[in-house]
C-alpha cells in the first residue's frame, strides 16, 4: 500500500558552528554561522524516503521560517522527497505556533504518516509532534529507532526502521526510552518523531541535486491558513552559561589518584 | 488558580527518583505563586506509590486498567483534567523520556505553552520566568510561556528532591474517562536493558567511554563496577552499536551530573559536554593532548585508556 508521508525539514545552525550570544543577549551572533537542515530531520527525511522505496506513495517536505528556509527544503528534496511547502513566516516561532501551521498542513494535504525530528538543535524544545498529534487527535511514537545498530548490515540494506503491517492500517515503531526499547503500534494516520539511531541519511547525489531544482516548492503566507502567529515562548533574554574552570594536567595515573582519592575525595 | 500538579513517573509500580526532583521545582514553583502542591500518580495497582506520594503534596491517583501501560495518548487526557479540576496553572514533570514524551500533549490540551529541561525559575514572585538551555547548552534561556496555563519538564540534577514532609497528604482518586477502543496506539513490548549497576542518571560516580574504546568497554565496565559506578558513552559508541543506546549522555542523549565523570576516549564535543558538565569532578583520558574535553577536564591525563583504567582500577582496590 503505497503511503502518503508529511516530513518536516527545520533549518538549523549546523552543530559544528560555534554559537555565541550577542552582548546585549537579544539572540545569537549569527556571523560565520553555518546553517542546515536539522540532523533529526534529515533521519526523518531518509526514513520517509526509506518507506518510499518499499511500499510506494510520496514524499512531503514542510517547512515553516523566512525565504532562506528554501536551501534546507532543497537539500530534502535533493535526497529524493517529491515536492515541498514553504509556510513563510519571518516571526518568532515556537512549538505551539509551528504545531498549529503543522496541522492546517495535514488537513489540506492527508497524508498516512507525519515524521518529524525528535528535537530541533537549535531550541531543544522536543515538542512539536507530541503537540501535532494531540491536535490531530492521533497516536504518537517519538524517539523512534530500531535493534539493529547504524553498522550492521541491515543498515547497509536502507531497510526502513518503521514497519508496516500487512494491512497498511498501522506502523509498528521501536522507541528508545529510558532503561530499554519500547514496541508501539500505531494505526495510521501517525505522527512519528525521530531518534539517532533510526537510520544513517544518505547524502544528496549530483543527480538528486539537478533533479531538486526543478521540483515544486509551494510557498504559503502563514497569514493565509488561519493560525494566531502570536508566539507563546518568549525568550526575553539569551546569555552565555558560566564556564567551568578546567586545564589541569597530571602527569601519570599515581598523580590522579591522589587528586581523587585524597584531595577531591570522590574515589 | 494557582497551583501546581506535578506528574509523577513510575516504573513497575515504583516511583523513578526523577519525580522527587520534579516535586523539589513543584514546591518552589507553588511558594512562589502562594499556591498548593498536587501530584498526580497514573497507572494499574499504583496504590503504593500513591500512598508514598502523600509525603510530598496531596495525591490524585488514576488507577485503571487502560492506563497499566504508558502510552502519551491515554495519559493526556487524564492529567489535563486533572490538571483542571485541582486548578493548577503550572503542570511539572522531570525531563525525562516519559516527561518529554507526555507533556507536550497535555500542554496542547491545555492550549498552554511548554518549557522543556528548566534550570531554574526567574523573574519576580508570582510572574516566574524559566532558564532552559538551547544549542546543545552553548546558550541559557530566560523564557515566558505567554498562556494562562504553563506546561514544564525541569532538569533532575538541576533542582533538590524533595524532603519528605512530616505530614501527610490526602489521597484522592481521579475519574478515568479513556475509552481503550478509541485508543490509536498500542502497547507491544518493552525491551528492557537490565543492569546491575545504579542508574546512570543517579548514579555518584560515571565512566563513560567513547570512539578511542574501539567497541571494547572492558576497561571502562571493570573500573565502573570497582568503584560502584555507572556506565556511559558518547555517541559515536552508541551508534556503532557497542553499548546499549539509553548509555548515551549529551545534548539528545541523558543528562548527568554525578560527583565524578570519568570520559574515556572522548573527544569532548559540544553535544557530549551538553550532558556532563554539570559534573562535580571531571576526569578526561585521552591520548591527544589536544582533545577539547581538556580544557573542561578538572583532571586530564594523556594517556591510553586501555592503559590508565586498569592502573585506576588497581590504585581504588588497593583502597579497599
Ligand atoms: C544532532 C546531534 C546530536 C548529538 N548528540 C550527542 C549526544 O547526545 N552525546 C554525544 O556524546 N554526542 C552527540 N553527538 C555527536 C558529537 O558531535 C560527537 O560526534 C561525539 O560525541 C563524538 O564521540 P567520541 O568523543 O566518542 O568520538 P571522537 O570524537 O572520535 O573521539 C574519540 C577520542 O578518543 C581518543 N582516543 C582514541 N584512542 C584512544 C585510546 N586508546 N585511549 C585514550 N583515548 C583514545 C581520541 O584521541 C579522540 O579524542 C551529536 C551530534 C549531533 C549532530
Ligand atoms: N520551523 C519549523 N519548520 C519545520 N519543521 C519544524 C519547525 N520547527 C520544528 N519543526 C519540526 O519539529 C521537530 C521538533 O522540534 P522542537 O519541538 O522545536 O524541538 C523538528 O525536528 C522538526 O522536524
Amino acid at each position: 500500500m503505497p503511503l502518503k508521508i508529511l516530513v518536516t525539514a527545520k533549518r538549523v545552525e549546523d552543530p559544528e558552528s560555534k554559537i555565541r550570544v550577542k552582548p546585549d543577549g537579544s539572540g545569537i551572533v549569527t556571523e560565520g554561522v553555518n546553517y542546515k537542515l536539522n540532523p533529526f530531520d534529515e533521519i526523518a527525511v531518509e526514513e520517509a524516503l526509506r518507506l518510499k522505496e518499499k511500499h510506494g506513495g510520496e514524499i512531503v517536505v514542510a517547512s515553516i521560517g523566512g525565504d532562506k528556509s528554501v536551501t534546507e527544503i532543497r537539500a530534502a528534496l535533493a535526497m529524493g522527497a517529491d515536492r515541498a511547502i514553504l509556510v513563510k513566516h519571518d516571526g518568532a516561532l515556537d512549538p505551539v505556533l509551528v504545531s498549529a501551521i503543522l496541522a492546517k498542513l495535514v488537513e489540506r494535504e492527508k497524508p498516512d504518516l507525519v515524521i518529524l525530528g525528535k528535537q530541533s538543535i537549535d531550541d531543544d524544545q522536543n515538542q512539536t509532534g507530541q503537540y501535532l498529534a494531540e491536535r490531530l487527535g492521533l497516536g504518537q511514537a517519538t524517539n523512534a529507532s530500531k535493534t539493529e545498530s547504524l553498522e550492521s548490515e541491515a543498515e547497509q540494506k536502507k531497510q526502513p526502521g518503521l514497519l508496516l503491517s500487512a494491512d497498511g492500517k498501522s506502523v509498528t515503531v521501536l522507541r528508545e526510552v529510558d532503561g530499554g526499547l519500547e514496541k508501539l503500534e500505531v494505526s495510521l494516520p501517525a505522527v512519528v518523531t525521530t531518534d539517532l539511531r533510526l537510520n544513517k541519511p544518505r547524502f544528496a547525489s549530483l543527480p538528486g541535486i539537478m533533479k531538486a531544482k526543478k521540483k515544486e516548492v509551494k510557498e504559503i503566507p502563514a497569514n493565509d491558513l488561519g493560525v494566531d502567529l502570536t508566539p507563546r515562548v518568549i525568550v526575553k533574554k539569551l546569555f552565555e552559561p558560566p564556564r567551568r574552570k578546567g586545564g589541569v594536567k597530571v602527569a601519570d595515573v599515581n598523580e590522579l589518584w591522589v587528586k581523587l582519592h585524597a584531595e577531591a575525595k570522590v574515589l | 488558580m494557582a497551583n501546581v500538579l506535578v506528574v509523577a513517573e513510575q516504573h513497575s509500580g515504583s516511583l523513578r527518583k526523577a519525580t522527587l526532583h520534579a516535586l523539589g521545582a513543584g514546591s518552589e514553583l507553588a511558594r512562589r505563586l502562594g499556591g498548593k502542591l498536587h501530584v498526580i500518580a497514573l497507572g494499574k495497582g499504583i496504590g503504593k506509590m500513591a500512598d508514598e506520594l502523600r509525603a510530598y503534596a496531596d495525591v490524585l491517583v488514576a488507577d485503571a486498567p487502560v492506563l497499566e501501560h504508558y502510552l502519551a495518548e491515554s495519559y493526556a487526557p487524564v492529567v489535563a483534567d486533572a490538571a483542571r479540576a485541582a486548578q493548577a496553572d503550572h503542570v511539572c514533570a522531570a525531563a525525562t523520556a516519559f516527561g518529554k514524551d507526555l507533556l507536550p500533549r497535555v500542554a496542547a490540551r491545555l492550549s498552554a505553552a511548554m518549557a522543556t529541561e528548566v534550570l531554574s525559575f526567574g523573574g519576580q514572585g508570582a510572574q516566574v520566568t524559566f532558564r532552559r538551555p538551547m544549542w546543545a547548552g552553548n546558550v541559557l534561556a530566560e523564557v515566558e510561556l505567554a498562556t494562562p496555563v504553563k506546561v514544564i519538564t525541569i532538569r533532575p540534577t538541576e533542582f533538590p528532591a524533595a524532603p519528605k514532609s512530616a505530614t501527610q497528604g490526602s489521597v484522592a482518586p481521579v475519574a478515568v474517562g479513556v475509552d481503550p477502543g478509541s485508543l490509536k496506539t498500542r502497547f507491544l513490548e518493552f525491551k528492557e536493558v537490565k543492569s546491575a549497576r545504579p542508574e546512570l542518571t543517579e548514579a555518584r560516580v560515571v565512566v563513560s567511554g567513547g570512539r578511542g574504546t574501539k567497541g571494547d568497554f572492558k576497561e571502562v565496565e571493570g573500573l565502573a563496577d570497582e568503584v560502584g559506578a555507572a556506565v556511559g558513552a558518547s555517541r559515536a559508541a552508541v551508534d556503532a552499536g557497542w553499548v546499549p543506546n539509553d548509555w548515551q549522555v549529551g545534548q539528545t542523549g541523558k543528562v548527568v551530573a554525578p560527583e565524578l565523570y570519568i570520559a574515556a576516549g572522548i573527544s569532548g564535543a559540544i553535544q557530549h559536554l551538553a550532558g556532563m558538565k554539570g559534573s562535580r569532578v571531571i576526569v578526561a583520558v585521552n591520548k591527544d593532548p589536544d582533545a577539547p574535553i581538556f580544557q573542561l577536564a578538572d583532571y586530564g591525563l594523556v594517556a591510553d585508556l586501555f592503559k590508565a583504567l586498569p592502573e585506576l582500577r588497581a590504585k581504588v582496590k588497593a583502597s579497599k
